[in-house]
C-alpha cells in the first residue's frame, strides 16, 4: 500500500536543515528513525533531537502510518 | 482549566483575577498557588536585549493539557490556568503563568510546581536570544538544577 506522511522540523534544527516541512511517500512500515534517514541521507539524526508523531512524543523505533504527522526538534526551552 | 498561547504581552495578575472571577465560585477554594516566569536581561553569561519564542501549534497545547491533567490526577486540583507567551519578547515581559486553585495549600503548591517543571521539560517551546553583541543564539536546553 502506498503511504504518505508529513514531516516537520522546528527551531535550530529547522534552521540547520533550511527546511520547516516536507513530505515522504513510502510503501511499507517505517520507523521514525528511518523517516529521518530517508529525508536526510547525509546527516545522522543528532543525539539530542526529540521526535513526535501526531503531536505525542515517541521513541525513534515507533512505526509511522499513512497520514501521520512526524516532527523532529531540539530539546525544549520554554517557561 | 484554561491553556492559552499568548501572541501579545499579557498582564499575569489581570489574567488570574479575570479567570478566577469567571470560573471559581466564591468560597469554593482555599488555596491559590501562582508561578510567574519573567524574561531576564541576562542568560548564560551574556546580556540579552530580546528573545523570540517559537512553538509547535497544536502539540504545545496538547502537551500542556496532558500535564495539567496529570497534575489533576495526583492532587485535588479544582481549576488551573496556564498562559505562555510566544513571538518577540523583551526583558521584563512575563513569559509564563501557572495558577492552581485547590482546597488546601499542599495540593496547590505541589500541583503548581509539577505543572511548571513538566512544562519546562515537555512543552515544545524554543527560545532564541538576541544578544547585546548583536549575535543571535538558540537556548540549547532547560537545566534541571535551576529548579531549586
Amino acid at each position: 500500500m502506498f503511504m504518505s506522511i508529513k514531516v516537520r522540523y522546528f527551531a535550530s534544527l529547522k534552521e540547520r536543515l533550511g527546511c520547516s516541512e516536507s513530505h515522504l511517500d513510502f510503501a511499507e512500515g517505517l520507523t521514525v528513525q528511518a523517516v529521518w534517514q530517508q529525508l536526510n541521507p547525509d546527516l545522522s539524526l543528532p543525539n539530542n533531537i526529540l521526535a513526535a508523531v501526531n503531536m505525542d512524543y515517541v521513541g525513534l523505533d515507533a512505526i509511522v502510518a499513512d497520514g501521520d504527522e512526524v516532527a523532529f526538534f531540539p530539546p525544549v526551552t520554554g517557561g | 482549566m484554561l491553556i492559552t498561547i499568548a501572541e501579545q504581552a499579557f498582564d499575569p495578575w489581570q489574567a488570574v483575577q479575570t479567570y478566577q472571577a469567571e470560573h471559581l465560585p466564591a468560597g469554593s477554594y482555599g488555596a491559590t498557588s501562582i508561578f510567574i516566569g519573567t524574561m531576564r536581561d541576562f542568560n548564560e553569561g551574556a546580556d540579552i536585549t530580546a528573545m523570540c519564542l517559537e512553538y509547535y501549534p497544536g502539540m504545545t497545547e496538547k502537551q500542556l493539557e496532558k500535564i495539567v491533567s496529570e497534575a489533576s490526577q495526583q492532587w485535588a486540583v479544582l481549576d488551573a490556568l496556564v498562559v505562555h507567551r510566544v513571538g518577540d519578547i523583551l526583558p521584563n515581559d512575563p513569559i509564563v503563568i501557572v495558577a492552581v486553585w485547590t482546597a488546601h495549600r499542599g495540593d496547590a503548591f505541589a500541583a503548581c510546581r509539577y505543572i511548571m517543571e513538566a512544562l519546562k521539560s515537555k512543552a515544545p517551546f524554543w527560545k532564541k536570544e538576541q544578544l547585546v553583541s548583536e549575535q543571535v543564539r538558540w537556548v540549547e536546553s532547560n537545566t534541571v538544577n535551576k529548579a531549586t
